[in-house]
């Protein structure tokens, strides 16, 4: 794996990655959402073995952990599975990491990793997986520091404009929504308030890997992405679908699993050259 | 500055690499299922457990119906009246037969209290008992009761506790109830949905615990504003206030809240008085809605303290109820709490804490370590710790579903919008999506968990004729025709009260013991009794109300499994009074009196 930010500064994924330690601490002290630590010391170990195995094996160098340092945390603190189960935190690490090596196209992986490994597999064990889907405690503080911090990171990584337009979005198309469903406007935007958007906002939406170049280009895909969603809630609201359909589970992280992947390969196959820049100035 | 070139990866290592990633997916696709309990290969059948439905035949003919709420609620109404369905095992009559009584919450809708006609069948007889006509505008809703000689005139009175106006109600024999209320010290509004039994003092009066759900100064029929809801999905404090009652004698009660120490106003749900750490005096524990459960330890008589190292803190969840049971026939009293899980969107998992206070102060939960089945019923409400097969160890009868309406349009996505939501958006109900027809976790069935030697769960349902999928809340255990086996009551939010006759064609062996305490607390509630059967040891309590707005039968039913040698019990009586080694027979009730 790559040093993206060699002789260029901090890289944002330490960023990334000291702000993911912070929403640790703070959400396990105040809310235990870790639930016990064996969880999160499984998912982080298996995201650092199967990395640094893969990335000898295959690649023959050393990797960057920082990489499976925030898919084996965000693992611990999105997946919610039924009790008991345990294999998810060692498959979802795994699978996160696995699709970085497998679901290349032109040396770039497509999926955001934690977005892809839960994606599937809420959607082949809906039984056994779920997303965080509730807050955390319900203090504004708790979301105002993990929003101060993540916006510092954000702006940091140069990406704050991601984040900032699809909160932007959200509002607007909440809006739309409340036209339609009857549902109080404070409800509709209500979600984005939450601490799986947080997530979602800070972390996935601005994964640099995963990200086309371009910030015109990355505010169209914003744009797509939270369209894409807003689809799925219409959808959901006048049950179009059911509300066993995966996609009523986590409507962002479909939306970003759907339009992401898409921006990306079309950007790798039509702009391989761009992206490969790109990465080398992050 | 471009990267060095990677080395190409030679293409075996990418099909092996290819070959893990979508074994990995085809490994994921097999967990489609719901995990099974872990079945250690000691029974993979009903074992003996089998129910048939009787209510009909039997005359247990009730109908629940919800309590209707203030207009500004309308839009969710459905979502919020969805307590009430309660029911409780008493034998009014001291015949030796016990009667049970059902609550219903609409406004005019009449309770009922099924007399035991001792021929298979019963007979409502709450009109003429003057415990039919409680639903009175103004009055409030009701929501359970709980039974107990207060008095010591030897017959079981009631406290009817409601969304409104509790009532006691004075038992004066040959059926007749005469409502005491208003010189009670009880009539104060308040929104329950639990209370339970407890003489803390040692004094032989039973006094009383109950807490609020609502907030006490929430009136649901005539609101003075809609922010009524829970402040918090996780860690609500704005519920109802917890509320301790001194028995004075007579009916009379002075309330002694201060005993409980300063206690956060959680969203209780249910309750239950038990000595869980053996020092003979019995403390309480409780199961909170939108919070965590709490224990209350009391310290000999004189206040409680809430034990916050007791290990409940650590999960905040929905708890809807608490069975109290000895699972692992340790001799330590466990508890099983109700939780909510609803594939796809939440999986809080029910809680079944092993007492482990003797040991390091702790309740240790088994939920996840014992098995899906056991923790991940559904919406889970009534639960009850009750040996069906009689094979000496305790299963779980759990009531399962919250609300069934339409079968296609369902309320979970809706609901999850404000669940996520920062502040305080979840308290106000106008912010709350309209639920329209919608259901919500609707049309569940109970589950029945056969205990596996206390290391795991099977869920028995299907194979043992539980297969209704009303929205169950109360479920209450009861020996209903004297047979020597344990049968189910459940009480349904909207739908009928069943009765689940036991028809297990099991050979194992029981034994029961009918306590007789000390006036005024002749049924003994209470009291501890510790089965010394073979090798083994179970320890039951006589319960003063517990699971979710239930109370079970006085009288304790031991299944002994095939055991044919001496069986010996240990009796800790309420008053501290400690009997041991009485000798029980089998296949009987024992009637045992305290000294």
């Amino acid at each position: 794996m790559s040093q993206p930010n060699k002789g260029k500064g901090l890289d944002p994924r330490i960023l990334s990655s000291s702000l993911l330690t912070l929403v640790l601490l703070i959400g396990q002290w105040q809310f235990q959402i870790l639930g016990d630590y064996q969880r999160w010391a499984l998912a982080l170990s298996v995201s650092f073995a199967s990395e640094i195995a893969l990335s000898l094996w295959l690649r023959r160098s050393f990797p960057n952990l920082l990489s499976a340092y925030i898919s084996g945390n965000s693992i611990a603190i999105l997946l919610k599975p039924a009790a008991g189960v345990w294999w998810p935190f060692w498959v979802g690490a795994l699978l996160s990491i696995l699709s970085k090596y497998v679901l290349t196209w032109r040396g770039n992986h497509v999926w955001n990793p934690t977005n892809f490994a839960m994606c599937m597999m809420m959607l082949l064990a809906p039984a056994q997986v779920t997303l965080l889907s509730h807050e955390w405690g319900n203090t504004w503080w708790t979301i105002g520091v993990i929003w101060a911090v993540g916006l510092l990171v954000v702006v940091r990584a140069r990406v704050w404009h991601l984040t900032l337009s699809y909160v932007a979005l959200f509002v607007l198309l909440a809006w739309f929504r409340t036209l339609f469903n009857g549902v109080p406007l404070r409800a509709e935007i209500a979600p984005v308030t939450g601490a799986m958007y947080t997530l979602f906002m800070l972390f996935m939406i601005t994964d640099p890997r995963t990200v086309v170049p371009g910030r015109a280009r990355q505010l169209w895909v914003v744009a797509a992405i939270a369209l894409v969603e807003c689809a799925i809630r219409m959808a959901r609201d006048f049950d179009l679908i059911a509300s066993d359909n995966p996609l009523s589970f986590a409507p962002p992280m479909y939306a970003l699993f759907i339009v992401g992947s898409l921006a990306m390969f079309h950007h790798l196959q039509f702009r391989p050259g761009e992206q490969k820049a790109a990465r080398a100035a992050t | 500055m471009g990267r060095p070139t990677a080395p190409a990866i030679p293409t075996w290592k990418r099909v092996v690499v290819s070959s893990v990633f979508a074994g990995l997916l085809g490994f994921v696709w097999t967990q489609r299922e719901h995990a099974l309990a872990m079945d250690p290969g000691r029974g993979s059948a009903a074992s003996g457990i089998e129910f048939e439905e009787v209510s009909a035949s039997a005359g247990l003919v009730f109908r629940h119906e919800a309590a209707r709420l203030d207009p500004q609620l309308a839009h969710i109404e459905a979502e919020l009246s969805t307590l009430g369905a309660a029911v409780s095992v008493v034998d009014a009559d001291a015949d030796g037969w016990v009667d049970v009584y059902a609550t219903t919450s609409a406004t005019g809708a009449s309770n009922a209290l099924f007399h035991n006609q001792r021929d298979g069948r019963f007979q409502d007889v709450a009109a003429a008992a003057g415990m039919a006509d409680l639903n009175r505008p103004g009055e409030g809703a009701s929501m359970g009761s709980i039974w107990a000689d207060l008095d010591g005139d030897g017959d079981e009175d009631a406290y009817v506790y409601k969304w409104g106006y509790p009532q006691l109600f004075r038992n004066e024999g040959e059926l007749r109830f005469a409502d005491q209320s208003a010189s009670s010290g009880l009539r104060r509004w308040i929104n329950a949905n639990t209370a339970c039994w407890i003489d803390y003092d040692r004094d032989g009066y039973l006094d009383l615990f109950t807490a609020g759900y609502f907030a006490d100064d929430v009136n649901l029929y005539e609101l003075e504003h809609t922010r009524i809801r829970q402040n918090s999905f996780e860690f609500a404090t704005n519920g109802g206030t917890k509320r301790l009652y001194r028995n004075q004698g007579d009916l009379r009660f002075e309330e002694r809240t201060d005993l409980l120490g300063r206690t956060i106003t959680r969203w209780t749900l249910g309750s239950a008085a038990a000595d869980f750490d053996s020092d003979g005096w019995i403390d309480l524990y409780v199961a909170n809605d939108y919070g965590p459960e709490e224990y209350f330890r009391n310290v000999a008589g004189a206040r409680f303290e809430e034990q916050l190292d007791a290990g409940l803190k650590e999960s905040s969840k929905s708890g809807m109820c608490v069975a109290v049971g000895d699972f692992q026939n340790d001799g330590a009293l466990d508890t099983y709490v109700t939780n909510i899980s609803k594939r796809g969107y939440l999986f809080q998992g029910n809680n079944l804490r092993r007492n482990d206070l003797s040991i390091n102060g702790k309740f240790e939960n088994l939920g996840d370590a014992q098995g899906g089945q056991l923790a991940d019923c559904g919406w889970a409400w009534g639960a009850q710790f009750g040996d069906f097969d009689r094979d000496g160890w305790p299963d779980l009868f759990v009531a399962n579903g919250f609300l069934s309406a339409s079968q296609e349009r369902d309320y979970w996505y809706q609901m999850g919008k404000i669940a996520q939501g920062a502040g305080n958006i979840f308290q106000d109900v106008k912010a709350w999506p309209p639920i329209e027809d919608r259901s919500l976790s609707g049309y569940e069935r109970s589950s029945v968990l056969r205990n596996l030697r206390g290391q795991a769960w099977l869920d028995v349902a299907e194979k043992a004729g539980v297969r209704d999928l009303y929205d169950g809340r109360a479920v209450a255990l009861a020996d209903l025709w004297n047979r020597g086996a344990l049968d189910v009551l459940v009480a349904n939010q909207r739908g009928p009260l069943l009765a689940y006759k036991n028809v297990g064609g099991t050979s194992n062996g029981w034994t029961g013991v009918a306590l007789h305490g000390r006036a005024p607390n002749i049924s003994a509630i209470g009291a501890h009794v510790m089965l010394h059967f073979g090798a083994r040891r179970q320890c039951r309590v006589v319960d003063g109300g517990s699971g979710f707005s239930a109370q079970n039968d006085r009288r304790l039913l031991f299944g002994i499994g095939s055991e044919t040698g001496a069986l010996t019990a240990d009796v800790a009586w309420p008053s501290g009074q400690v009997q041991k080694g009485l000798v029980l027979l089998p296949g009987r009730w024992n009637e045992v009196r305290e000294p």
